[in-house]
């Protein structure tokens, strides 16, 4: 690679700047800050503090709630990953397969991105809500006893629907893209050689597609272990009984409901960690695999 | 992470909305949680105050539920951004009462806009809940409640129940329920909004039995509790085996079990007397009990709920006096009557109750007397004075935890009991080393 020298000293700098000022005042900053807190015992107004090393963490790791909440993570992250790019795939090959009103199509499949987490819960939680929703009184009149409320797996499913239905969108775009960039060579040869439409895409796209398929995964990954705080909020509050309880959940509520802010900080740093490792596996082992063309 | 940086971004929202005060009148944010026919009438107060003069202006800003309220408050109190008022629940009263210095009591705000704080005005209930031990009072008392019952007249007649005699103890509830059930007058008999504030902490007062040790905490920090005990079990067995078929529905953890009430698919809600509010306005044909009780055991007295109005230290001197202002409105005898009058709230100053009384509005709303002869019928006990814990908030969550995996069945009702209190108790020692 060759290296470019920018004739002006300053100018790189400025124009870096404002991204520098927003990641130290939006990132570096809160993270020193949950790094300090972490090691913190405070009374709920920060009146009075004291050091107490790592004493957070080990209670931490050591209570069974905390146990939970992973398991609760994994299950939900994973749930929502593969439920979201599994109907993402299968809306992209069949908008690829459309001759007709191509682009309204993914148009509209688009816009579930746009909407603000905590909306698209409040969007599921009027549509299920066992006191109001339609669905819910759809479900129960044919006998189907829905209670998210109480029952976990049913609130589980509902938040992972949710969580999934919002990133649908975004796995869509990236499978269209990765459709697009298959050489028609390759299909039509399998077609030729009497390769069906579900036999060519299990030999042929899917593996071609693989790239794309990593990729999504750790940034689906990503996303639901971190950015859907707001579908949880709004829809199971993180019940029934710890149900819906995932990590970054758990650190709201310990943080600001139970107003134990040092537990709360040193989960906070955990997460920091889990997502440090999951950035260098992308960037180690992703990065290298997805094959522009 | 994300919650750090979303303090953050609600401390620069804040800064900038403190910044842009009006340049005439100064402006008190009032930072409360009312919602529906509660939210109208905080509304409501505060125009009425800033109409009655022009050198100081009310701004409420409705902060989400009760919890979010105080959190938002001690963020905002952490940030140096606090508001002049902070609506603080019955629940987080403990919380505030442990923040010594973080907040100035009620009579000294009052004493800064030069008018005396007379406690003996005020129910003497409510004026030993919002008390320190030595007596002071910390916050005003703006909208105090006690849980009653209300119940559907349509469904009951349906059901072949007397409409004008509501079910006075449990049992009664819980034949009342299965017989709705059965008839098919409702698709459930019973439910009820804030099971830790109604079915535990009430519930105790209300049946005279300890909810924990030392006074329920009002004679110290350290408490245990004691709602493993047997009324405890078997009151909650019952709510679990009515729950098995319907017959008791689960709402939620706060006061979403009302919908329930008002959509007519529950006959019967123990709720806050401040729910009355959206139940009128909802067009049930509704009746008002007494909460129900024990036999053997009540009723003794119910305990205040609802919230009050906490007043952060370091303000300047105009904002005390501006909220002095504003207490002293609310605490006018017109102002509580007709507050009363209107949410279902209790009145807190007895002059109001008597001017009440005097009108004839209990004749005219029977029922609507019940919260307050609840709280004033009999003097408290020590298990029935309240309950006070630096994590109420905290406490009532693993509570709510226990109860939703009882009424799934996952667990009898002794076992979520004991292991409620086993968490709760440990909970509680955690938060007072803090």
């Amino acid at each position: 690679m060759q290296s470019v020298v920018f004739p002006n000293k300053v100018l790189p700098y400025l124009l870096l700047a404002p991204q520098i000022v927003l990641t130290v005042v939006f990132f570096f900053w809160p993270a020193s800050q949950a790094l300090y807190q972490s090691v913190l015992r405070e009374d709920p107004f920060g009146l009075k503090s004291g050091f107490v090393g790592l004493a957070n963490f080990r209670a931490i790791l050591a209570n069974p709630d905390y146990l939970h909440s992973l398991q609760v993570t994994v299950v939900f992250s994973l749930a929502t990953a593969l439920l979201s790019m599994a109907l993402a795939l299968l809306l992209a090959t069949s908008a690829d397969r459309v001759v007709r009103g191509r682009n309204v199509y993914r148009t509209l499949l688009i816009w579930p991105y746009a909407v603000a987490p905590a909306v698209a819960g409040m969007l599921w939680l009027f549509m299920f809500n066992p006191a109001m929703g339609t669905f819910a009184y759809i479900l129960r009149r044919n006998g189907f006893v829905w209670d998210p409320l109480l029952n976990g797996n049913q609130a589980m499913w509902l938040v992972i629907v949710a969580a999934a239905w919002k990133q649908i969108s975004y796995n869509f775009l990236f499978f269209v893209a990765g459709l697009q960039a298959i050489p028609k060579s390759l299909i039509e040869a399998a077609s030729i050689d009497g390769a069906r439409g579900t036999k060519r895409f299990w030999t042929i796209v899917f593996p071609l597609l693989a790239p794309t398929t990593f990729f999504l995964l750790v940034v689906n990954t990503v996303y639901a272990f971190f950015d859907t705080f707001g579908i949880i909020h709004a829809v199971t509050g993180g019940g029934p009984a710890k149900a819906t309880e995932t990590l970054v959940y758990k650190v709201y509520n310990d943080g600001f409901v139970n107003l134990d802010l040092g537990s709360s900080a040193a989960q906070s740093v955990i997460l920091m960690i889990i997502v440090v490792a999951l950035t260098a596996f992308q960037f180690r082992f992703v990065e290298k695999r997805v094959h522009y063309s | 992470m994300r919650a750090l940086k979303w303090t953050l971004a609600a401390a620069s929202a804040l800064s900038i909305f403190a910044t842009s005060s009006a340049f005439a009148a100064t402006e008190l944010a009032w930072w409360h949680a009312m919602t529906g026919a509660n939210n109208e009438t905080v509304e409501r107060l505060a125009k009425e105050f800033n109409e009655s003069q022009s050198e100081y202006k009310v701004v409420p800003v409705f902060k989400g539920t009760y919890a979010e309220t105080l959190n938002a408050g001690i963020a905002a109190f952490r940030s140096r951004q606090a508001p002049a008022i902070l609506q603080v629940f019955d629940a987080g009263s403990g919380v505030m009462l442990g923040a010594e210095g973080a907040v100035v009591p009620v009579a000294d705000v009052l004493k800064k806009g030069g008018y005396e704080f007379d406690k003996d005005q005020y129910l003497p209930g409510i004026v030993a809940y919002y008390s320190k031990p030595d007596g002071t009072m910390l916050s005003f008392p703006f909208n105090s409640s006690s849980p009653v019952l209300y119940y559907n007249k349509d469904a009951f007649a349906k059901a072949g129940i007397d409409t004008a005699k509501p079910p006075a103890t449990w049992p009664e509830v819980f034949e009342a329920a299965k017989k709705i059930k059965a008839s098919g007058a409702a698709n459930c008999g019973f439910t009820s909004t804030w099971l830790t504030w109604i079915q535990t902490e009430n519930f105790s007062a209300w049946n005279n039995v300890p909810y924990g040790t030392n006074e329920n905490g009002l004679a110290g920090l350290e408490v245990e509790l004691k709602i493993d005990a047997p009324l405890f079990v078997e009151h909650f067995q019952s709510i679990a085996d009515l729950a098995k078929d319907g017959t008791f529905r689960y709402g939620g953890r706060t006061s979403e079990a009302k919908q329930l009430f008002m959509s007519g698919e529950c006959a019967i809600l123990t709720e806050s007397s401040g729910g009355l509010g959206d139940i009128v306005k909802s067009g049930v044909n509704y009746g008002v009990g007494q909460l129900p009780y024990y036999e053997g055991h009540g009723p003794q007295n119910t305990i205040p709920g609802g919230a009050s109005l906490w007043v952060f230290a370091g303000k300047s001197d105009a904002e005390y006096k501006g909220v002095a202002e504003f207490f002293h409105f609310l605490s006018k005898t017109e102002t509580q009557a007709q507050l009363h009058q209107v949410s279902g709230y209790l009145p807190v100053t007895l002059a109001a109750y008597e001017e009440t009384k005097k009108s004839g509005f209990y004749e005219k709303n029977p029922g609507r007397e019940t919260p307050i002869k609840q709280m004033m019928g009999k003097a408290p006990t020590e298990n029935s004075k309240g309950v006070r814990l630096v994590n109420l908030p905290q406490v009532r969550d693993i509570l709510n935890e226990e109860f939703e995996a009882m009424l799934a069945g996952q667990k009898d009702a002794k076992t979520a009991l004991s292991e409620g209190v086993a968490k709760a108790n440990a909970a509680i020692t955690a938060a007072i080393g803090n």
